[in-house]
């Protein structure tokens, strides 16, 4: 894959400063998404110590979004159970994350490389890659931006949080369509990534299956089983 | 399973949450060390986000109606203009606001 794979990654001072400047150019990004996130917990009415927690152990604000989305008003072992899979399947996407990550920091032993790895991010990891392709190999880097960009992390989602307190009535403001509003947006980065005939198909058939499960099953299956089946038909779709 | 697990419901979820997740962020890396990832399986995954999203938002579209449609019309022509997930977001939700005020849906 990298002509320098087997290269041992190696730990330096500077390389914590460079992580956590690396950090600031994705951080207004972050930040807006955080804020996104903790004004939704606030509007669906999430207790402090629960929006922390959540951010702090899930920390995926995709995943979070779906989930407070379809947060059962009364918690029972199917609500946990669905919940679960709607996080796996939302962030299935970061088994690819971490196939990459392989590659460089394979050669570092286990007890360095896997618990910093609850804290990798979408952001974070384009930002670990591409200094990688410019030859970086301080692995104090990766490990101080993504500390970085969990710190911004907590700290944009407990603002979110407060403000979404201070309103008495979110649907009058639109707060209640925060997560479609940020989820829509994300699609167009998406689109100028990896557009083309087969996405249009991958999206069609999401769209599609969920509409359908919806009318026909009710409750949140519909998320599910659109997602599944999108993405299913995107990779199995034929070149095009 | 439909007992309901009362004050502690909230905190059982999160912690089924983090638990099918931080597999996700390492389980890449750990079978990469043993088998590598096909192209198919890779595409697949690719392709996950965007499903996940339409599949989100389009019936909540259908459900919400002319406001969240207005404000994510808004939201997205603000980022083609320029790209900035604030003014993104403040222009959708203010536009999803002012239609509901409006009277529409």
């Amino acid at each position: 894959m990298n002509p320098q794979s087997s290269e041992k990654p190696y730990w330096s001072r500077d390389g914590l400063l460079l992580g956590a400047r690396l950090a600031l150019p994705v951080a207004p990004g972050f930040i807006a998404f955080g804020l996104a996130v903790g004004a939704t917990a606030a509007s669906k009415g999430f207790s402090f110590a629960a929006m922390f927690l959540m951010n702090l152990f899930v920390y995926a604000g995709a995943s979070q979004m779906v989930a407070m989305e379809i947060w059962p008003a009364k918690m029972t072992l199917a609500g946990v159970v669905s919940l679960a899979l709607i996080a796996a399947t939302v962030n299935a996407r970061m088994l690819l994350m971490g196939a990459s990550l392989r590659t460089w920091l394979g050669p570092l032993p286990w007890w360095q490389t896997y618990p910093i790895q609850h804290l990798v991010t979408d952001p974070g990891w384009l930002i670990a890659m591409r200094y990688r392709a410019e030859g970086g190999n301080d692995f104090a880097m990766f490990f101080a931006n993504c500390v970085a960009l969990c710190l911004i992390w907590m700290s944009a989602t407990t603002a979110g949080y407060l403000l979404g307190s201070l309103v008495t009535n979110p649907r009058a403001i639109g707060l209640d369509l925060v997560m479609p509003i940020f989820f829509a947006v994300m699609l167009i980065p998406l689109w100028r990534a990896g557009g083309g005939k087969r996405r249009a198909i991958g999206w069609l058939v999401a769209g599609g299956v969920a509409f359908a499960v919806q009318y026909l099953v009710g409750g949140w299956w519909f998320i599910m089983a659109g997602a599944v089946a999108g993405a299913l038909a995107e990779g199995f779709a034929d070149e095009c | 399973m439909n007992a309901d697990l009362g004050v502690y419901g909230t905190y059982i979820a999160i912690a089924a949450m983090a638990a099918a997740t931080y597999p996700m962020r390492v389980g890449g890396y750990w079978l990469m060390a043993h088998v590598p990832l096909t192209p198919r399986v890779r595409r697949i995954l690719e392709a996950l986000p965007g499903a996940v999203i339409v599949a989100t938002v389009l019936p909540i579209l259908a459900r919400e109606g002319a406001p969240a449609a207005i404000g994510i019309a808004a939201a997205l022509i603000s980022t083609l203009i320029r790209r900035n997930d604030f003014v993104a977001l403040i222009a959708g939700v203010a536009a999803a606001a002012v239609a509901r005020y409006a009277g529409l849906g």
